[in-house]
């Protein structure tokens, strides 16, 4: 981020922006102004029903996730993982969330937002369909009608899920615009939005799009990194060395960091929010894994990243309503980006994700799709989890620092993350099975389990 | 800041707070020597620039009183499927920033310019180095010969950068109101927008409707009063809705997506756009007659 953006949003002399929901320079409202006052709406909420608990909702909330979702969920020690790499691992197992990941704790919480704020309808998008399943199921669990937008070609690739979220009652409406992958989704909802908003909750996905999303959405998921930190505590008496996610919007990242995040502005915040100081914190390091795809880069040419890499690899600028990090060319358009997991598959991140790494506290990190592939069938087979196509990069991250092939790169950050290091397996890999095995197949890959028992 | 009478050249963009009279920028004058004013849109690029320039001419041969260009940006959010496609089009014949200010460059019209894009592109022009800066692409605009820009993602307390960078090349910036815009927004909103305020006529996206909302006469109720020129623009397409809206007080009509149907289907676009933008022209006008008859009963308000 460039001095400019700060002195340009706001008055010459002040450092702090004038508008809401900025990280440093990023974040902010970028939105058409008919939506601004449904922002306004909507800031005003989150203030008081997820801040200030007005009515119980927070109470309300945490039953739901516990008696619905089933949290808490485990923090694990992965014994044969800890072998291999002589150090402390544990999971962190949100792949035993309701639903199969992470996503329904920012799914219960914004449908029951909605109810609260009154709202006869929720809306939202989903790019592999796991946010579109969480969000229909919260809205059957909380009888709330619900509609789903989701391109045609993840429609296609995510069969299951479609097929979930309909069971739940959820209308599914696929986007045929562009790529009409998870961008087309969030443009069309947006716009459903913009026509709508008197009525309508817009449930977005990930701690992206404008304020007040990215902090709303990072306080709902970040029961994850609350629980883990509580938990680890009681396993070993301290706070672990690293810990290590993997970052698509970034909504199980910040979820995953956000106990870690002791910056200044936070403790202020925190403060207001009567959470307990994060001290002693600083000392863990947070690395942020990001889909790589193929390769790293983008082909102007074509206007194709053939990797989710943004906050490794993009460059400032606006998408979905935030200032934020994406994958775009020089011209300012931005490019379809591709990984092998569907819900890392996207051109932009949450601009407070984009802002702890510009101040370092987050260090991010690139696994590609074949290392990703072969850490979900690494942990399958040593640990009987099979982790989301999503979470196998965070894996993945581990065996590239510390494995036995390790050193080729990235020298030196194995060292970083330490003797004690914690993994969030954002969701299971029951989704991905089908995509796994043709993958696997084209690859070649080593560790692939022998599946011919279907033949002849 | 140029005007076309040649009178003071105060700064017009300051929405008129102080005692002096300010001067209307080309776009307001525009506005004011053709009022009701008839307000056009076209995406650049669509189905490529050369197409463009000739759709431009005619409708300014046609009579439009001001021109919107759009600038293709590949995440069009308030757009509805017409633009949404003309942009996919633009997009995929190649137009980029560069060639745009070419068109415009080349581009000799009565009316002037307003070029309608997203923030991002805003942003990203310029050199590497310049990062999220909109300085260049304004200078660029106004070099270019544009009047006027319309950012629809950029609402009021994101946009005072770019307000600045075009106050200080006398470039108008036009704030969009929408059904949604309350009373402290909605006077801000009108004390800062120069050249026009644009009138989203109802919530939702662009793109041709078959009748004048309800919206658009309660917009036009609660705008009564303020200075700067109103145009109502989202759903527009025929002669008759051009009449409605004028005759509810609105000092132009915005028509987009009808215009990119119709350069995008017709077998003679130039000929068919320059009759369309007339016919809109002369159902404006109509609007503006019924407005003033004495006898005549207060236009539906609901």
């Amino acid at each position: 981020m460039t001095d400019s953006v700060h002195s340009g949003t706001s008055g010459a002399d002040d450092e702090v922006t004038t508008s809401d929901g900025r990280f440093g320079g990023y974040g902010g409202q970028y939105v058409p102004e008919a939506l601004v006052p449904a922002l306004s709406e909507l800031a005003d909420a989150y203030q008081r029903y997820v801040i200030d608990n007005e009515d119980g909702f927070r109470d309300e909330l945490r039953e739901h996730l516990r008696t619905f979702a089933g949290r808490p969920t485990p923090l694990q020690r992965a014994d044969r993982l800890s072998e291999r790499y002589n150090r402390e691992i544990y999971l962190k197992r949100e792949d035993l969330v309701h639903g199969g990941a992470h996503k329904l704790n920012n799914a219960l919480g914004q449908v029951l937002l909605a109810k609260y704020m009154g709202k006869e309808r929720v809306i939202a998008e989903t790019g592999a369909g796991q946010h579109g399943t969480a969000t229909a199921m919260a809205a059957a669990h909380l009888d709330v009608p619900c509609e789903i937008y989701m391109g045609r070609t993840d429609v296609n690739r995510q069969r299951p899920n479609v097929y979930r979220m309909r069971m739940s009652g959820a209308e599914v409406t696929p986007v045929d615009a562009g790529s009409a992958t998870l961008k087309e989704a969030i443009n069309e909802t947006m716009r459903d939005w913009a026509g709508s908003v008197e009525t309508t909750h817009y449930a977005v996905g990930s701690v992206v799009g404008p304020h007040p999303f990215p902090a709303m959405v990072r306080d709902f998921q970040a029961v994850i990194g609350e629980e883990l930190r509580a938990q680890i505590r009681d396993e070993i008496g301290r706070l672990p060395d690293s810990v290590v996610a993997c970052a698509g919007g970034g909504s199980n990242t910040m979820g995953t960091f956000d106990a870690f995040v002791d910056l200044a502005e936070r403790r202020a915040a925190d403060d207001s929010r009567g959470r307990s100081p994060q001290e002693g914190t600083e000392g863990v390091a947070l690395h942020a894994v990001e889909a790589g795809g193929s390769r790293l880069g983008v082909d102007e040419e074509t206007g194709v990243a053939p990797n989710s890499a943004s906050l490794s690899t993009g460059t400032d600028g606006v998408l979905h309503g935030a200032l934020t990090k994406l994958l775009q060319t020089a011209n300012g358009q931005v490019v379809e980006s591709h990984s092998v997991s569907a819900g890392l598959d996207y051109a932009g991140v949450g601009p407070e994700l984009a802002n702890l790494v510009e101040r370092g506290r987050v260090t991010p990190a690139t696994v590609d799709d074949r290392a990703a592939l072969e850490a979900f069938h690494r942990l399958s087979r040593l640990e009987g989890i099979i982790p989301a196509l999503e979470s196998s990069h965070a894996l993945g991250y581990i065996e590239e620092c510390l494995g036995a092939n390790s050193g080729t790169s990235s020298a030196g950050a194995d060292d970083d993350l330490g003797e004690v290091i914690i993994v969030t397996v954002s969701g299971r890999g029951d989704k991905d099975l089908e995509t796994v095995l043709e993958e696997t197949e084209r690859r070649d890959l080593e560790a692939a389990p022998d599946v011919e028992v279907f033949d002849g | 800041m140029t005007t076309t009478d040649g009178s003071s050249t105060d700064d017009s963009a300051t929405g008129g707070s102080g005692d002096d009279e300010p001067s209307d920028s080309r776009i307001e004058t525009a506005i004011r020597d053709n009022h009701p004013a008839l307000i056009t849109y076209l995406t650049a690029g669509d189905p490529g620039l050369d197409e463009t320039r000739r759709y431009v001419e005619a409708l300014d041969r046609g009579g439009a009183d001001v021109i919107e260009l759009g600038l293709p940006f590949s995440e069009p959010v308030a757009e509805g499927p017409t633009i949404q496609a003309a942009i996919t089009r633009a997009l995929e014949a190649g137009t980029t920033p560069e060639g745009f200010f070419d068109l415009v460059d080349a581009l000799d019209t009565e009316a002037p310019l307003v070029c309608m894009t997203y923030t991002n592109l805003l942003m990203q022009y310029g050199p590497a180095d310049s990062g999220t800066d909109v300085e260049p692409f304004v200078e660029r605009a106004a070099e270019a010969g544009l009047d006027g820009l319309i950012v629809p993602d950029l609402p009021a307390a994101e946009a005072r950068p770019l307000r600045e960078a075009c106050d200080s090349v006398g470039l108008d910036l036009i704030s969009i109101v929408a059904p949604t815009t309350a009373d402290e927004r909605l006077e801000t909103l009108m004390s800062t927008t120069s050249g026009f305020a644009y009138v989203q006529a109802r919530l939702g996206t662009t793109g041709a409707r078959t009748n004048v909302s309800g919206a658009t006469h309660e917009s036009l109720a609660r705008l009564d009063g303020y200075d700067v020129p109103t145009a109502v623009g989202f759903g527009v397409s025929e002669p008759e809705h051009a009449a409605e809206i004028v005759a509810g007080g609105a000092d132009g009509v915005i028509v987009g997506s009808a215009l990119v149907d119709l350069a995008a289907t017709s077998d003679d676009p130039e000929r068919d756009l320059e009759a369309k933008a007339r016919e809109l022209k002369r159902g404006a006008a109509d609007g503006l007659a019924d407005r003033e008859l004495p006898a005549s009963p207060e236009p539906e308000r609901s």
